[in-house]
């Protein structure tokens, strides 16, 4: 039998359990969570749906749309699903709605049956709606919106099974029959244009009264469409009329506000008829908790207490496995040379690409941590009261509260922080976060400041100092947005009004899908991307092959008898060399530019390699200082070489350094297409290179004389 | 009064916004329209960010935005 295909849309506002929703209908098949809700995802399932004629197989693909409060606009987030909504085809839409909440979701509901598509409303969370003393009769509200309307519970998988079969039985119906009724003045005008268009056997792919509502909410798409059409002469006079009539009749003049009223007495007519409240346990409990976490006084520094936890059990904890990680790779490079003798080739797997590649893994741990405090924190709704706390300190630096969500995903990766900002609504707001996410130190660059850290601090203080990093970084964004802000994106101020959601035990399931989404893609950037360019690098510093060299000392070292001297002279050739290899060549070149912060050639073509990934400039550094040896930037000879051969000044400087210049390739491609244009990244380019250099040298002067 | 001007726990009626297009359309969505009641939750640090309750829904508002809806108390 032949399979049907059905194309299904699900909407909601934010907060509404949506993505929980699609976890439960796929069973867990890997779904990877989205950071801020700004991704448009899809998903297939398969289901097998019998009725009086049969059994038919359908594959529905559910196409996850970013959350939306209304369809005005607001955020991009909004425009994203309003555009999709109305120009790519489908079969049906789902629009999922927080039992908990019901008036408020019902007015985005009362727009989306606008659409005059098929649909379904999905009373989620009707468990936690129960546990409040909430009760919905459902067969009342579906036959007020006249659509079927089915509760369910991601928790629970309640009405699951239910969802499915109504997919089926509404992608079979011909149209949609839902109907909101609107006040009696707007629907007799609704009824004298039904009237025009059967009179005139009008074709329209959604039913007359839909199209006749559209036309009276002056729908510009609608207008558009039929402008071009005979019909919209004799159409013309009789819209405006009934527009007059509706002014007329409300004393106002402005549609959109008058069909919002509509909505509103909808919904709330809708909620009234609907629900009997018992009494309201939960909402207590959310106060009970917010009286402390956005208490005026205390609110703040739990927040910050909070991240600096955060930021410890990331170096404690993640310190843990990273020793076995690190005996892995090194067995496995030892195991390769034994295998393989002392050759070119054995060089290059063991010192090149598994050297190279452990470096990164080794960090795994951090990073999971890293990704599992910030989806804690996103889906326990603290994420919303922080940008509560914070709006106010944040207004005054020139950003807006919600910036605070994407810098502190900055923390975790640059890249979906940059995604992020979609949910800024002004423009200027959303440019100014932009360019500073990068100052939010992303957590490739932990590697750096571990090694680093590890090798000028004592083991006990290094939480602190990647604390310290971390707050220094936070601080200089806000200064650069401030000046941003005066000087560029002047702009107007986005108004904040955000909803606080409930406070939410968060899913074990979820958090597994975003945390699993993340290593992976760490992991998978590590096997490939890195994988080539540990490679690169020791290329290029392995070539050009120098025999002449080679052969002087090598006829130096047979001559003497003495052991030091013979080490001393092979240490001198191994650098001789790197010295007139592409590498050397590269950094010899580049280092006047690097030479005022006290930095020789090699921190500089650690940082140059380092505009790829940051987690490349500890596998070059781990080459340049210790090639031939054991490359892991954790084992101690690495940092005691950096000891040795560096000055706290010049190790300061740097830091510095990696802390405010440019994240990665992947996040520049991003960059370029959320602030639209390649310039941006120019000038991004530019502002992060120059402050990083400017910053670095008043650190490397600044400890120089002061150590 | 202006919403503003609320002290934390006490309930209003909205009776006008003066707003923009725009921000209307934005409170309208959130459930925050006139004749809708209201309560102060919290406000933060020099009250510039304030938390109301509306329909069992927690909004914050910063206060340029509150200072465009105006209430009467409920006493």
């Amino acid at each position: 039998m032949e399979i049907q295909k059905i194309k299904v849309l699900m909407v909601g506002q934010p907060n509404v359990g949506k993505s929980s929703l699609i976890n439960a209908i796929s069973n867990a098949k890997l779904h990877v969570g989205n950071f801020a809700g700004v991704t448009v995802e899809k998903m297939e399932v398969v289901t097998r749906y019998c009725d009086e004629s049969g059994c038919c197989e359908y594959e529905i693909d559910i196409v996850d749309l970013p959350g939306a409060y209304s369809l005005n606009d607001f955020t991009m987030e909004e425009k994203v699903t309003k555009e999709y909504l109305l120009n790519e085809e489908y079969d049906l839409i789902i629009n999922v709605v927080d039992s908990t909440h019901l008036q408020r979701n019902l007015l985005l509901t009362a727009e989306l049956m606008e659409l005059g598509k098929k649909m379904i409303v999905v009373l989620n969370m009707i468990d936690e709606a129960r546990a409040e003393g909430i009760e919905i009769n459902t067969k009342q509200l579906s036959k007020i919106l006249a659509v079927p309307v089915i509760a369910t519970s991601a928790k629970t998988k309640e009405g699951i099974e239910d969802l499915m079969k109504a997919i089926v039985s509404v992608y079979k119906q011909t149209q949609t029959n839902s109907k909101i009724i609107y006040s009696d003045f707007i629907e007799e005008e609704i009824e004298k244009l039904v009237k025009f268009f059967q009179e005139k056997g009008y074709k329209s792919d959604i039913p007359y009264r839909h199209l006749a509502i559209r036309l009276l909410k002056e729908d510009t798409q609608i207008y558009k469409k039929m402008h071009e059409d005979p019909i919209w002469i004799e159409l013309l006079p009789l819209l405006r009329e009934a527009l007059e009539h509706i002014y007329l009749h409300t004393g106002k003049k402005n549609i959109s506000e008058i069909f919002a009223d509509e909505h509103f007495a909808f919904a709330k007519g809708a909620k009234m008829e609907v629900i009997a409240t018992k009494n309201q346990r939960a909402k207590n409990i959310t106060q009970k908790i917010d009286n402390l976490l956005i208490n005026k006084y205390l609110g703040i520094p739990i927040f910050l207490f909070l991240m600096w936890g955060l930021f410890n059990l990331t170096f404690t904890l993640g310190a843990i496995p990273m020793d076995y990680i690190d005996g892995f790779f090194g067995y496995l490079a030892e195991e390769t040379k034994a295998l393989l003798g002392e050759g070119e080739l054995a060089s290059l797997i063991s010192d090149g690409i598994i050297g190279g590649v452990g470096a990164v893994v080794l960090f795994l741990p951090n990073i999971i941590i890293l990704f599992l405090g910030i989806a804690l924190l996103e889906t326990t709704g603290y994420m919303a009261r922080v940008a509560f706390l914070l709006d106010g300190f944040f207004h005054k630096f020139g950003l807006h509260g919600k910036s605070f969500i994407p810098l502190v995903t900055g923390f975790g990766c640059t890249v979906p922080a940059y995604m992020a900002t979609r949910t800024l609504k002004s423009k200027s707001d959303r440019m100014i976060t932009l360019f500073i996410l990068g100052f939010m130190s992303c957590s490739a660059r932990i590697p750096i400041y571990v090694l680093f850290a590890g090798a000028f601090f004592a083991t006990k203080d290094a939480g602190n100092i990647l604390f310290l990093i971390y707050v220094i970084g936070a601080l200089l964004g806000l200064v650069m947005a401030k000046i941003l802000r005066v000087f560029v994106f002047k702009g107007e101020d986005d108004p904040f009004v955000m909803e606080m959601p409930k406070y939410r035990m968060p899913s074990l399931k979820l958090i597994y899908h975003v945390v699993y989404g993340q290593a992976k893609d760490y992991l998978s950037k590590a096997g490939t991307f890195i994988l080539v360019a540990s490679a690169l690098v020791w290329f290029a510093s392995n070539y050009p092959k120098q025999p002449n060299i080679e052969s002087r000392y090598n006829q130096l070292i047979t001559q003497t008898q003495d052991k030091n001297r013979q080490d001393q002279l092979r240490a001198e050739l191994s650098s001789k060399l790197l010295e007139e290899s592409y590498l050397g060549k590269i950094g010899k070149f580049t280092e006047p530019f690097f030479a005022p912060l006290g930095f020789d050639w090699k921190l500089g073509v650690a940082l140059e390699t380092g505009l790829a990934a940051k987690e490349v400039v500890v596998s070059t550094l781990g080459v340049l200082y210790s090639l031939g040896e054991e490359v892991t930037e954790d084992s101690k000879s690495l940092q005691q070489k950096l000891k040795e051969n560096l000055t706290l000044p010049v190790a300061l400087a740097f830091i510095v350094f990696v802390m405010v210049y440019i994240p990665c390739f992947a996040s520049m491609a991003v960059f370029v297409r959320e602030a639209g244009g390649w310039r941006y990244l120019g000038y991004l380019f530019i502002m992060t290179t120059s402050v990083a250099w400017i910053l670095s040298f008043i650190t490397y002067n600044l400890t120089r004389v002061l150590v | 009064m202006l919403l503003t001007d609320l002290d934390i726990g006490k309930e209003a009626i909205i009776t006008a916004i003066e707003a923009e297009e725009e921000l209307k359309n934005r409170l309208y969505s959130f459930g925050i329209i006139p004749n809708e009641k209201i309560k102060v939750m919290s406000h933060s640090i020099g009250k510039s960010t304030i938390e109301i309750d509306v329909d069992g829904t927690l909004i914050a508002l910063r206060k340029d935005e509150a200072d465009k809806i105006e209430v009467s108390e409920v006493k």
